[in-house]
């Protein structure tokens, strides 16, 4: 393989299981390949690396055309959790952590995180409400910065 | 699949460098490829992750996970970057002597 990748940042902005897996996935994936890689988290991507939310996010059944169920079905109370749970042991076969740990595992492999400002100040959050793998958090202006040289992964 | 000479012992590799037959492989052949690839000095942390590799492949077929490294191997996931920084899990299996890892995880 040519390799010719070198840094790579990767936005998450969805909430939801199915939406914030992905892109910590290929994070991770990067980091794997030895190629450089910071996340940046903005709007409902942001439970992810909140302090016990990202312990309770579930699989949406509701409006997701994926779980090929119809939405009243997906109304039905437990159904999402149901979803979660049943998602949950297919990935832990295939060794996918869950959310709070796999944050920390991407967290030891040296990739970076940050959170949106303008999505941080509209929640009325701060950074004691995040994890402590959360660096910093930076505005729109400065993810384009820090993501100087490298390819944009918007998720 | 090519054939290459490394520490003296005709080896089979792929595309990519990865031993195809582990049992090919010796300690001086692991040397070798470690200083190949950036890591000059194998030190008993490296071999602690270079023998857990060959042994969970020689045992199921497979190469673990980073996330399984992390938790078994007695190295944490941070040392193993430390390591071997340019991607530990493969580098280890390549030193190692076993096939690529094919996991996404």
């Amino acid at each position: 393989m040519s390799g010719n990748i070198e840094k790579v940042s990767i936005v998450i902005s969805k909430g939801g299981l199915a939406d914030i897996y992905p892109g910590l996935i290929m994070a991770n994936g990067a980091r794997m390949e030895g190629i450089e890689a910071n996340l940046f988290f903005t709007f409902f991507g942001l439970d992810a690396i909140r302090k016990g939310v990202n312990a309770k996010i579930k699989v949406a059944t509701v409006g997701n055309p994926g779980m090929h169920m119809p939405t009243i079905l997906g109304a039905i109370p437990g159904m999402s959790a149901m979803a979660t749970m049943m998602m949950s042991k297919k990935m832990d076969a295939l060794d996918i952590p869950p959310i709070p740990e796999f944050i920390e595992l991407i967290g030891e492999t040296g990739c970076e995180m940050f959170g949106c400002k303008a999505t941080v100040d509209m929640f009325g959050l701060s950074k004691e409400d995040f994890v402590p793998e959360m660096k910093e958090i930076i505005t729109v202006g400065e993810f384009y910065e820090m993501s100087h040289g490298g390819q944009i992964i918007f998720t | 699949m090519t054939s290459k000479t490394i520490a003296g012992v005709e080896v089979e590799v792929d595309a990519e460098g990865f031993l195809q037959k582990p049992d090919q492989w010796n300690e001086e052949i692991a040397k070798e490829i470690g200083k190949e690839y950036g890591v000059e000095d194998l030190t008993d942390r490296h071999w602690m992750v270079i023998n857990f590799m060959r042994n969970e492949y020689l045992a199921n077929g497979a190469a673990p996970s980073i996330r399984a490294l992390g938790k078994k191997s007695g190295v944490s996931v941070k040392e193993l970057y430390q390591l071997f920084p340019k991607g530990p899990a493969k580098l280890a299996a390549k030193i190692g002597g076993i096939p690529k890892p094919k996991g996404c995880i």
